[in-house]
C-alpha cells in the first residue's frame, strides 16, 4: 500500500492533487448513487463505503481486510459480489475518521493491478437480507466421492497428446482442451451421431467409479459416453442445456484437479451459483439438467465464501462472507448415457425432441418501401423490443474507435446518436450534449432510466431540427434497413442534421470479411473453435463475439423478383454472402429473434 | 426530457411546413439539480431558438426570469448563465405530449422520453 499523496510535492502540485482527488471521490459517490443508490454523507459516520475496493474489481477479502484493520476496530465487511465497491463498519465514527483519511484516495496492489480507494461516509450499509440460495430441483453435489488416489489415477489415465489413438476425439477448443470416449460429441450440431461409436468405449478406469454411482442409485442405467474437459484458469463453458435429444436424463460430472463454481440458470431468469469442490460429483437430474442451463465463467478468480463454512454448494451472496478465490487447473468427467428414442420429458419449452416445427422464416425480398418497413418491422423493431433488457444486459463496453471519436469533439458539440441503443455512447464524452434516438421504445427507456436524453424515433425521420448537430454517430444501425434507397436516405438524414463543418461516424456490418487476404476477427474466431450450444441457450461472452445468426434481406433489385428468391439467413461466423442483413437470433428460453452483435468492421 | 433537447426537437408530420417550436402540454414535470457549469451553459446559448426556449420555459411555470430577448456578453454574466441553466438542464418533461404547431398532431411523453415515430402515413 502506498499513499499516491505525495508529501514532498510542492504546494500548489499538492492543491491540484487534493482537487482530483476531490473530484474523483464526489464522482465516486455520484456513481455509487445513480447505480447502486448508495447515498453518502459528509459527516462522519461508522460505516464507509469503499469505491474500488470490491471483489468486482479483484480485491480480496483478506487484502482489504488487513489495510482497513490498521485503521481500526472493525466490525464488520460486506464486499457484494461482482461490485466494485465495499462497506466497512468501524467501532467507533473516530475509527471511520481515520480510515477515511488514512485510505482515501489511497492504492491497493491486488491481483497483479492497482486500484485507488475513494471513501465516503455511509448512514448505513447496504444489508438487505440474502437470499439463501437453494440447489435447481434435481442437483446434487456430492463431496469426496472419488479418493485423492482415485483422482490422481483418473488424471493419470488421460493422454493430452494430440491423436494419441483412434477411440477418443479430441479437440482444442475457444475455452478448454476437450476429450470424448464411448461417441464423439459434435459442437456442430451438439449431439451425437448414434450410429457411430467410437471403439473401445469407456475407459476401464471409470469402472469402479461407475458402478458405485450404480450401486449408490444416483444412476439407473450405465453411461456409454465420457467427455473429458479441462479447463485452465480464465477458461469456461459458455452456458448451454445438453441437449434432450442427444442423452438421457441423469449427468453426472466429476471435478477433479480443482474447484469451481458453475453457475446454473433458470429460464426465468433465477440464477444459482454452485461450488463443485475437487474430487466431488455433481449429479444433474430432472429440471436441473432438463430446464437449467449450466455454464462456467471464464475468470481466474471466483467468488467464493470467505469462512471454511460447512460445505457451501450452493454459493449464497451473504457480502460479510464473501472472498475471491484463484482458478487451479480443473479436469472434468462427464458421464452421459446417450439417447435412443426422443425425449418426452416434461419441459417442452427446452425440449428439442419436443420442438413444433418451426414456421418457415424466408419472407421474400422486399419490392416496396412498404414492403420493406414492415419487413423490418418485423424482423428488426419488434425482434430489439423482446430482447431489449437482454441486449443492452450484454452491450456495455464502446468500441475503442467509437469513443476516440466522441473524445475529439470539442467540448460543447452537440451530438446525436441515431440508432442509439440502450445508450452506451451517450454518456461517453460528458463535455457534449449528447441526445439518442432509437426505433425501440425498450432501449430508449433503458436510456432514460440512465439519466441520458433520448427519444423514440426512425432513422429516417429523426426529428430534429437541421444543421444543429456538431456531429452525428450511427453505429451498426443503417444496415437494418433492407434496401439500397432506404439507406441512402438514412445516411441523407444524418447529412441534414449536421451542421457546416460537422461530422458523422456511421458503422455497418461489412460484407467483406477478408481484407488483404486476411480474415477479420468474426471468421477468424470460428476456427479456432467451436462452442457447445444446445436449442435454448446460445453462448454469451464478450461483446465482440457474435453467438447469432443473421438473416439477409435482399436488394431492392427487382429483377430478382420473378422467382421468388426468399432471405437467406446468414450462419454465423462465416463469411457474408449477400450484402444485406436482418437479423434473427435465439433468446435463452424461448425462440425469439434478435439482433446482431457486429464486430468492429467499419466500412464507412 | 430536457428543455434543451425540446428546443431542437421538431416535428416532421408529411406535409408539415413548419413544425416547430413543438408546444409542450406537460402533466408532470420535475426540477432536478444539476452542476452548474458556466462555460457548457455559453456554449449551449448559441445553439439555441430563444424564443422557443422562453415559449417553452413559460408554459411549464419555470420560466425563472428569463428575458424575451438574450442578453448581450451573456458568457460573463453568471446571474444570467445561472438562469438558463435551471430552465436548459433542470427543468424535466416526465409525462404529458408535445404537440406539432402545424398538423396539431400530438407524440406522447411517457416516463420522460418523447415517442416522435411517425405512423406509415405521416412520412
Amino acid at each position: 500500500m502506498e499513499k499516491s499523496v505525495n508529501g514532498n510535492v510542492k504546494l500548489v502540485k499538492r492543491t491540484k492533487e487534493e482537487k482530483k482527488l476531490l473530484r474523483k471521490q464526489l464522482k465516486a459517490s455520484h456513481t455509487l448513487l445513480k447505480h447502486e443508490g448508495i447515498n453518502t454523507t459528509s459527516c462522519p459516520t461508522k460505516s464507509l463505503v469503499v469505491a474500488n475496493g470490491g471483489l468486482g474489481n479483484g480485491v480480496s477479502r483478506e487484502k482489504l481486510q488487513d489495510v482497513l484493520r490498521e485503521c481500526g476496530c472493525v466490525e464488520s465487511l460486506l464486499m457484494p459480489p461482482n461490485k466494485p465497491y465495499a462497506f466497512v463498519t468501524y467501532g467507533s465514527a473516530e475509527d471511520a475518521q481515520q480510515c477515511y483519511t488514512s485510505l482515501n484516495g489511497s492504492q491497493l496492489h491486488c491481483q497483479g493491478q492497482t486500484v485507488t480507494l475513494y471513501l465516503s461516509f455511509v448512514e448505513k450499509v447496504g444489508s438487505e437480507s440474502e437470499v439463501c440460495a437453494e440447489l435447481p430441483p434435481g442437483l446434487k453435489v456430492l463431496e469426496e466421492f472419488v479418493s485423492a488416489e482415485e483422482e490422481a489415477g483418473l488424471l493419470d489415465a488421460i493422454d493430452w497428446a494430440p491423436m494419441s489413438d483412434a477411440v477418443t476425439a479430441q479437440k482444442a477448443l475457444k475455452h478448454r482442451r476437450v476429450k470424448h470416449y464411448g461417441y464423439e460429441f459434435r459442437y456442430d450440431n451438439n449431439n451425437v451421431d448414434k450410429d457411430k461409436p467410437l471403439p473401445g468405449g469407456l475407459p476401464k478406469i471409470c469402472d469402479a467409479l461407475l458402478e458405485r454411482c450404480l450401486k449408490e442409485n444416483h444412476i439407473d442405467i450405465r453411461p456409454d459416453q465420457l467427455t473429458i474437459n479441462q479447463y485452465e484458469p480464465g477458461q469456461g463453458i459458455p452456458p448451454h442445456v445438453d441437449t434432450h435429444s442427444a442423452f438421457e436424463d441423469t449427468i453426472l460430472s466429476l471435478s477433479l484437479g480443482a474447484k469451481t463454481v458453475m453457475d446454473f440458470r433458470h429460464p426465468e431468469g433465477r440464477s444459482v451459483a454452485v461450488v463443485l469442490p475437487r474430487r466431488s460429483l455433481l449429479v444433474m437430474q430432472g429440471e436441473s439438467r432438463y430446464l437449467w442451463t449450466h455454464g462456467i465463467t471464464p475468470r481466474k478468480f471466483d467468488v467464493v465464501p470467505a469462512g471454511d463454512s460447512v460445505s457451501p454448494q450452493a454459493l449464497t451472496s451473504d457480502p460479510s462472507d464473501l472472498t475471491l478465490s484463484k482458478r487451479d487447473t480443473r479436469t472434468s468427467f462427464t458421464f452421459r448415457k446417450v439417447r435412443q428414442t426422443a425425449c418426452d420429458c416434461a419441459y417442452s419449452s427446452a425440449c428439442d425432441s419436443q420442438r413444433p416445427l418451426e414456421e418457415p422464416l424466408a419472407p421474400a425480398l422486399p419490392q416496396d418501401d412498404g414492403d420493406a418497413s414492415r419487413l423490418e418491422t418485423r424482423f428488426v423493431h419488434q425482434v430489439y423490443e423482446e430482447i431489449a433488457s437482454h441486449f443492452s444486459s450484454t452491450r456495455h463496453s464502446p468500441w475503442p474507435r467509437v469513443r476516440d471519436f466522441l473524445c475529439s469533439l470539442p467540448p460543447g458539440a452537440l451530438l446525436a446518436d441515431v440508432g442509439c441503443g440502450n445508450g452506451k455512447y451517450l454518456g461517453l464524452n460528458s463535455d457534449l450534449w449528447a441526445m439518442g434516438c432509437d426505433r425501440s421504445q425498450s432501449l430508449v427507456q433503458i436510456c432514460a432510466e440512465r439519466g441520458f436524453q433520448a427519444f423514440v424515433s426512425d432513422a429516417l425521420n429523426v426529428p430534429l431540427r437541421s444543421g444543429v448537430c456538431d456531429a452525428c454517430i450511427s453505429i451498426a444501425v443503417i444496415h437494418h434497413f433492407s434496401t439500397q434507397e432506404r439507406r441512402l436516405a438514412a445516411v441523407n438524414e444524418l447529412v441534414r442534421l449536421l451542421k457546416p463543418g460537422g461530422r458523422a461516424l456511421i458503422y455497418v456490418w461489412a460484407l467483406e470479411q477478408e481484407y488483404n487476404k486476411q480474415r477479420s476477427k468474426y471468421l477468424k474466431e470460428k476456427d479456432l473453435g467451436q462452442e457447445e450450444r444446445t436449442g435454448t441457450s446460445v453462448e454469451r461472452e464478450t461483446e465482440n463475439v457474435p453467438d447469432c445468426s443473421q438473416g439477409h434481406a435482399g436488394k431492392s433489385d427487382r429483377s430478382a423478383q420473378q422467382n421468388q428468391p426468399k432471405l437467406v439467413v446468414h450462419t454465423n461466423r462465416t463469411a457474408f454472402n449477400s450484402q444485406d442483413l436482418l437479423v434473427p437470433w435465439h433468446l435463452k428460453g424461448g425462440a425469439t429473434k434478435a439482433p446482431e452483435t457486429p464486430t468492429d468492421n467499419p466500412a464507412i | 426530457m430536457k428543455l434543451l433537447t425540446h428546443n431542437m426537437l421538431t416535428s416532421h408530420v408529411k406535409g408539415v411546413v413548419k413544425g416547430y417550436p413543438l408546444l409542450i402540454k406537460a402533466t408532470e414535470v420535475k426540477v432536478n439539480e444539476v452542476e452548474f457549469n458556466p462555460q457548457f451553459v455559453s456554449r449551449m446559448i448559441p445553439k439555441l431558438e430563444w424564443t422557443a426556449l422562453v415559449q417553452a420555459a413559460q408554459g411549464l411555470g419555470h420560466l425563472n426570469d428569463l428575458p424575451n430577448e438574450l442578453v448581450p456578453d451573456y458568457e460573463k454574466n453568471e446571474e444570467f448563465l445561472r438562469k438558463v441553466h435551471r430552465v436548459l438542464l433542470e427543468v424535466e418533461v416526465l409525462e404529458g405530449c408535445l404537440q406539432c404547431p402545424e398538423s396539431g398532431r400530438e407524440f406522447p411523453i411517457s416516463k420522460g422520453v418523447p415517442n416522435m415515430l411517425l405512423n406509415e402515413d405521416e412520412t
